[in-house]
């Protein structure tokens, strides 16, 4: 098929500026090991969880990382934009789908990179992952979807503002509250009332949820499968959204 | 409007003469100048203007373009255009800027859609399809579009590979044109450490790596040095040779007369004038003298020294103390205008009596000098 070639071809591409500009990993790392030392030692002292907090934490600074790293998905395709790069791939006989696709499973790839050297840092900081070879690989499963998913909306919204700073502060604006309204730092039954109805029903929730359990070794519940179910509406909706709007550009 | 005008220009482009031909000749005969483009420009049915296009013409004409009209706004940035472009030619899109050229080059490379009017791309209709527009195309944007992080080599490869050739073809022609754009030197170092020529070059080259049969160029030697944009010119005079088909815009008068087959002067998104270089210069009517003074203040006085002489009123660039006027008649105007400039005692610091370049035609035809 024309179209996976061509999108391998644009990952190479993506891929190989992570190593020639080796900053774009290790700024899209210094963040969540800021959080990662901020919570664990700042506010983890005050944070009531179930088990202890490095090990509560964790898996949610995972799902936070992929969530900021989804961001860059549209920053890129802004960035593109803005350098003509997207107007050439226009003129060639190629798949629009592909550049859509290189760019988001570019991202995927680059979060597994990251999941693992966050884990690292977790586990100089005392986490441990308790559960199965089957849960880490479920784990990373779902983590990897849900980094996958996220890049789609972001993809949409760096198309939609075609401008490296737009789709930066753009990003923040819908990426904050859905982290901090969530699972990832602080259990949501210490939330107000109506906090806490947004977060329980968060896909950022279900999934931090449903990783924390692979992390303990318990058995998989609701939280993975209503993740799932969150993740696969995503795809479906933000897909051709980001498709046609790609065709939309001029 | 001169009735007449208008049916000697309608019956001519009937029998086929080019609107260059016919407005040489009407100059020729003594038209003024003004009526004779009102008349262009009023212009003639609909049906003379954008007859159908035939089969025939489909086959000789690789690109062909009918009424184009783009908007931006209230804006019309392209507002009907129609030439075409024979197979193995090179036609220059001149205009000023904000005249439409990168409209016009981004609506025939698929990247917009016009508004209305036709642009057939080797048969293929760049509204209905596109994809099939873009199989046979190379474009070069007016500004640079190369990966800054990859090197040369692997823009190109790239570039290729999305064309559709194989990893092996892609790098032997990667290859080639690194050397043929002389980057040979540069070809594993990121784009990033290139000279703003060298991007141009390599922008360039990735725009023919799959060997298009119609190549748009948007001001493709803008920012080269002079050497640079020889080699260049060269280049593209070799793709023609090979029957590639240009179509390029520019700022530089020269280089359209120096490379294009046809030239198409545009404005404010119409067509101004449209002919060969030899043609269009026709239109300036005979000569030019030219005279540049030591004392720019003697401009004015100069200048009525010697209108008598000219077939149009002079044109004075005060700043630099240059008067240009359009005379005809040969040398002995030349020995008549220092005479009167002698005897107004003008302080000449150089006079000649040339041929009229494109820059007299885009002068006389838009009212201000390109650029
Ligand atoms: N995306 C756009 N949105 C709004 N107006 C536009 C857009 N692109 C072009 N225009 C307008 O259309 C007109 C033609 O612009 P265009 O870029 O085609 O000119 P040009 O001949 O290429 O000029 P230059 O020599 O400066 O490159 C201008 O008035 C310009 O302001
Ligand atoms: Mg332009």
């Amino acid at each position: 098929m024309k179209i996976i070639s061509e999108t391998l071809i644009l990952v190479k591409r993506s891929l190989i500026r992570y190593t020639r500009v080796p900053q774009l990993l290790v700024f899209s790392t210094i963040q969540p090991v800021m959080f990662v030392i901020l919570f664990a030692y700042v506010f983890g002292g005050a944070i009531k969880t179930s088990i202890n907090y490095v090990d509560y934490l964790l898996p949610g600074i995972l799902v936070q990382t992929t969530l900021f790293g989804a961001m860059m998905t549209g920053i890129g395709l802004a960035d593109d934009i803005s350098h003509g790069m997207i107007d050439r791939f226009r003129s060639l006989p190629m798949s629009r789908g592909a550049v859509l696709a290189g760019r988001t499973i570019s991202d995927l790839l680059r979060n597994v990179f990251v999941i693992f050297l966050m884990v690292g840092v977790g586990y100089i900081i005392g986490y441990r992952f308790e559960g199965t070879f089957m849960g880490a690989l479920g784990a990373l499963f779902l983590m990897l979807l849900f980094g996958f998913a996220f890049s789609w909306i972001s993809a949409l919204i760096g198309i939609a503002v075609k401008d490296v700073e737009t789709a930066q502060s753009a990003g923040f604006i819908w990426v904050f509250p859905l982290a901090f309204i969530s699972s990832i730092f602080v259990p949501v039954e210490g939330m107000p009332k109506i906090f806490r109805l947004f977060a329980e029903n968060s896909p950022i929730t279900y999934t931090v949820d449903a990783v924390r359990r692979f992390s303990v070794n318990q058995p998989v519940d609701y939280t993975f499968w209503a993740s799932i179910i969150w993740l696969a509406a995503i795809l479906i909706t933000f897909i051709p959204l980001a498709v046609r709007q790609f065709r939309k550009i001029s | 409007m001169n009735s007449d005008l208008i049916q000697y220009i309608q019956e001519a482009k009937v029998s086929g003469m080019s609107d260059g031909e016919i407005q040489a000749e009407l100059l020729s005969v003594g038209w003024n100048h003004g009526d004779v483009r009102q008349a262009f420009l009023d212009n003639i049915s609909p049906e003379l203007e954008n007859p159908p296009i035939e089969q025939s013409e489909k086959i000789e004409a690789v690109v062909s373009v009918r009424g184009l009209i783009k908007h931006y706004g209230s804006v019309r940035a392209v507002d009907g255009i129609d030439f075409e472009i024979p197979k193995g030619s090179i036609l220059a899109l001149l205009g000023p800027n904000g005249a439409g050229k990168t409209t016009l080059v981004r609506m025939l490379g698929t990247l917009i859609t016009p508004d209305s009017g036709q642009a057939l791309i080797g048969g293929h209709d760049v509204i209905k399809s596109p994809d099939d527009v873009r199989k046979i195309i190379g474009l070069t944007g007016q500004f640079s579009a190369v990966d800054m992080v990859l090197t040369g080599r692997e823009n190109l490869v790239m570039i290729g590979r999305l064309c559709h050739l194989s990893k092996l073809e892609a790098e032997n022609r990667a290859r080639e044109l690194l050397i043929r754009f002389g980057l040979s030197d540069a070809a594993d170092r990121q784009v990033k450490t290139y000279s703003g020529g060298m991007m141009r070059r390599l922008d360039v080259a990735a725009s023919i790596i799959a060997h298009p049969e119609v190549l748009f160029l948007d001001e493709p030697t803008t920012g080269l040095d002079p050497h640079g944009r020889i080699e260049l010119w060269h280049i593209i005079k070799e793709l023609v040779a090979k029957d590639v088909t240009v179509l390029l815009t520019t700022q530089y008068l020269d280089e359209a007369d120096h490379l294009a087959d046809q030239i198409v002067v545009i404005d404010k998104g119409k067509i101004i004038a449209k002919g060969t270089s030899q043609e269009l210069k026709a239109q300036v009517g005979g000569d030019v003298l030219e005279l540049h003074l030591t004392d720019h203040s003697q401009a004015h006085r100069a200048a009525a020294a010697i209108e008598a002489l000219g077939i149009e009123k002079p044109r004075i660039e005060e700043l630099e103390a240059h008067i240009f006027m359009p005379v005809r008649g040969g040398a002995s105007v030349l020995a008549d205008a220092i005479r009167r400039l002698d005897q107004a005692r003008i302080d000449l610091a150089d006079i000649v009596l040339r041929r009229p370049t494109l820059d007299d035609v885009f002068l006389k035809l838009t009212g201000h000098v390109a650029g």
